[in-house]
């Protein structure tokens, strides 16, 4: 073995369980259930700026092939941010029913 | 191969250099120092190829390797006494993530009051952790020790980081001859490292987010897995190693003059020497006395125990570290191991903080001991054998003896 | 060097459905670092709000590779991973330490002292709420002066820790603020950071609704409004050379900034000291004395000042 030898990762032989993890969506399950509020994307207004894109905390704004956006509600955790970020006020905040 | 004379930390040094770890990381303490100062100059002159983080702390010095560890590198670090215990979060958190690493430990008695000196209160302290914890005897065993630690730390049976012990200055100031093997034949045996994952963009591995309870449970149960095989890979390494470097100790625990033994001295650390010499002196005498050395105090060597003690009439166990308020360390796994034996068994307290234990001393409580069993089953779980400036001056804390 | 959101890719810069609160001003910087350093960095995470974030195992709402690692051991740690990156030829691997106020200014303290004395080549993100939010919103070292905690009922009593200013009494290569208020500012901070080889700072500004106490729609907004009222100047430190950010430079004047009251009073945690003009005062001469600080960084930390000596005084 050299220095500047990478190590070599070899399959544990023994049952083994580590605290291991890899990124994935829904790590703290669907939470788009936390929402009180949800926000809805005026596409007539939408200019697609991105604003509200680069803003949500949650990577839940997705931008569309038509350079507006989108939300995933599955995830969307309702903050509003998006909403207070548009300076066109294309995103309202609309009480989950 | 060279005979050099070494003292112990210095033969640690050497084994971490034939190694060729990449990532050094410690802050100086006392009887440790020397270690890192000898691998700092093995590094400043070009003699090793790694990189040596001079940390702040204990604390940062193991994170350091650990974080050097997870990331792929062969990383060591050694400490002793209030440093291990400043590491003490740091410890469990790289044996749970399952990162190999090796740490040497120059056992060293806990203040305070401040105190150089050794004993095994520091070790054993970090003795649940999770970690393969061993100690050795003599600087020799010192040097294949550290390199047997990174053969059995790195094997996918096990994935466990090891603690070398060796006592404070009785070991790492005292000089010794010592074999260093040649770069090319340890090469040739420790293979290149081996390590379950690592935390790089290569992998996008993240490590210890929160688990669920039971899973997180199941992440303990498969440490004790990995316990249990460190067993079977501890003894194959150290034979192995005699193969090839002509010096193996008995893996898991050694035995000294076992034959025909009645009666056993188990112990372990370098004062193990001076114990020996006692079972000499017993055995020229015509008393048949036998000595277990236990070298891994984890994982415990249940087995390798039962079947070396089974014909045991009776059990002295010597402790350099208490649990306050029970027994010694020591004392509580052997007895928990020879429970179904029903023997006589003894736990003695002695050598706490540095205060030196003579042969003659261990002969003495060892012959006790044994006069104490001829007359009719004993079981006395602490004893403290006090310093002899002290001895029959002060009253014994009443001592629980249980006949059977 | 500028930041077109048009051309950065719809890629999950952090996962979605992560632990984060509502608002939260963590994820929306962990997704900057994202777009800043793309995917050849490696985090590690102290003990804090982002330990929580992850999520669940054997899922992490995080999409970098991440080491956890105890409280008071981040800087040791990436020390630990830059080496053997090194060592191992992945010189060009960014190790990032992402941590909060506490991991930062009290208990990773000496850590991060000693990463930056021994001019570490990590980036250490310092993302600040100004408490320790995930026990509860207790005051930490950085909580400023007047805000209410669960462990300052009446509000604190001591101003806040300048970690920045520590940072580059250090030595270090680079120190910056910025905010999740101005997302561009902060991804261009990262991206000239990693070029400077050297120990790297950046105190990035997480206005936390949860230990605030504001409506979460409104995170960026209060992290604009902490440079508009000149509490929070951004600056970058280069190399020797300090200078205040465009967004902060107009704030020099004090005419041009936004009254405090207008931060203060969207914010709970404030709320008890919002009718005392005594302590508003208070933070007006706080807010004076920052600004002093900065005019006398810009006096030192220049090509043309031979008060570099000034250094040595701070």
């Amino acid at each position: 073995m050299t220095a500047e030898a990478y190590p070599v990762l070899e399959e544990p032989k023994t049952f083994f369980l580590a605290p291991l993890s890899k990124p994935a969506p829904g790590s703290a399950g669907k939470t788009g259930t936390w929402r009180t509020h949800k926000p809805v994307v005026n596409l007539e207004k939408c200019t697609g700026c991105l604003l509200c894109w680069l803003y949500c905390p949650e990577n839940t704004v997705i931008k569309l092939e038509n350079g507006k956006v989108a939300i995933d509600y599955e995830y969307c955790k309702g903050c509003g941010i998006c909403a207070t970020s548009c300076p066109f006020d294309a995103i309202e905040m609309v009480p989950e029913v | 191969m060279v005979v050099k004379t070494l003292t112990g930390n210095y033969a640690v040094a050497y084994a971490v250099k034939l190694a060729r770890v990449q990532v050094v990381s410690a802050y100086p303490i006392t009887p440790q120092t020397t270690i890192v100062e000898k691998l700092s100059e093995m590094i400043e002159k070009g003699e090793m190829n790694a990189r040596m983080i001079r940390v702040e702390s204990e604390h940062s010095a193991l994170a350091a390797v650990f974080g050097a560890a997870s990331a792929g590198a062969r990383a060591f670090t050694a400490t002793a006494s209030h440093g291990l215990l400043y590491m003490h979060e740091v410890v469990w958190w790289a044996a749970g993530a399952r990162v190999p690493l090796v740490m040497a430990v120059v056992a060293r008695a806990i203040g305070p009051p401040w105190n150089i000196h050794v004993d095994h209160q520091d070790i054993f302290d970090q003795r649940d952790s999770g970690w393969i914890i061993a100690f050795a005897q003599e600087n020799q065993e010192v040097l294949d020790l550290t390199l047997q630690a990174f053969r059995i730390s790195e094997d996918p049976r096990v994935y466990l980081p090891m603690m070398v012990g060796l006592e404070g200055f009785i070991l790492s100031h005292t000089m010794a001859p010592v074999d260093i093997p040649d770069q090319e034949l340890v090469d040739s045996w420790l293979p290149p490292r081996r390590q379950p994952y690592v935390i790089s963009p290569d992998t996008m591995y993240s490590m210890g987010n929160i688990a669920p309870d039971e899973d997180h449970y199941m992440m303990r149960y498969s440490m004790a897995a990995a316990m249990e095989a460190a067993k079977q890979v501890i003894d194959e390494v150290d034979k192995e190693y005699g193969e090839v470097f002509g010096r193996s100790y008995g893996g898991l625990i050694e035995c000294y003059k076992c034959d025909g033994a009645e009666y056993y001295v188990v112990i372990t650390g370098s004062w193990a020497g001076d114990a020996k010499k006692a079972v000499d002196s017993l055995r020229e005498k015509g008393v048949p006395v036998g000595l277990v050395r236990v070298r891994f105090i984890r994982p415990w060597p249940r087995e390798r125990l039962l079947e070396a003690l089974s014909g045991a009439k009776g059990v002295i166990v010597f402790d350099r570290a208490v649990s306050m308020g029970s027994v010694g360390p020591l004392f509580a796994d052997v007895a928990q191991t020879l429970y179904p034996l029903g023997i006589s068994m003894k736990g003695v307290i002695a050598g706490l903080t540095g205060v030196d234990v003579k042969p003659g001393v261990f002969e003495e409580a060892i012959a006790g001991f044994i006069k104490e069993a001829e007359e009719g089953p004993v079981f006395v779980p602490s004893e403290w054998l006090l310093p002899r400036k002290y001895r029959g001056k002060y009253p014994s804390i009443p001592r629980e003896v249980i006949a059977r | 060097m500028t930041v077109n959101l048009k051309k950065l890719p719809d890629h999950k810069y952090v996962m979605p459905g992560n632990a984060a609160c509502p608002g939260c001003p963590e994820t929306m910087g962990m997704r900057y670092l994202k777009m800043a350093y793309g995917d050849n960095f490696v985090m590690v995470i102290p003990a804090g709000c982002s330990s929580v974030i992850q999520g669940i195992w054997p899922k992490n709402g995080i999409n970098a590779p991440v080491l956890n690692i105890v409280f008071a051991a981040a800087a040791s740690a990436a020390s630990g991973m830059k080496a053997a990156f090194d060592m191992l030829g992945k010189k060009d691997v960014q190790v990032v330490v992402w941590a909060g106020d506490g991991g930062t200014g009290d208990i990773g303290f000496q850590a991060l002292s000693g990463a930056a004395e021994r001019d570490e080549d990590i980036v250490y993100i310092c993302v600040d709420n100004e408490a320790y939010m995930n026990t509860g919103i207790q005051r930490s070292s950085l909580t400023p002066y007047g805000a209410w905690t669960t462990t300052t009922w009446t509000g604190k009593k001591e101003h806040k820790k300048n970690i920045p200013l520590i940072m580059i009494a250090h030595g270090a290569k680079y120190v910056a603020t910025a905010t999740v208020g101005y997302p561009t500012d902060f991804i261009e901070k990262l991206q000239r950071a990693a070029k400077i080889r050297g120990f790297k700072y950046i105190h990035l500004l997480a206005p936390c609704p949860v230990g605030w106490r504001f409506d979460p729609a409104k995170t960026g907004e209060i992290g604009q409004l902490a440079v508009k009222t000149g509490l929070f100047p951004l600056f970058e430190y280069a190399e020797g050379k300090f200078q205040l950010s465009p967004l902060s430079r107009r704030y020099k004047d004090p005419a041009k900034r936004v009254p405090i009251t207008e931060y203060l009073k969207l914010q709970g945690r404030f709320r008890h000291l919002l009718n005392k003009p005594e302590e508003i005062k208070k933070i007006e001469e706080y807010i004076d004395s920052v600004w002093y600080m900065i005019d006398v960084l810009e006096k030192a930390f220049n090509p043309q000042a031979e008060a570099q000596k000034l250094l040595r005084t701070l």
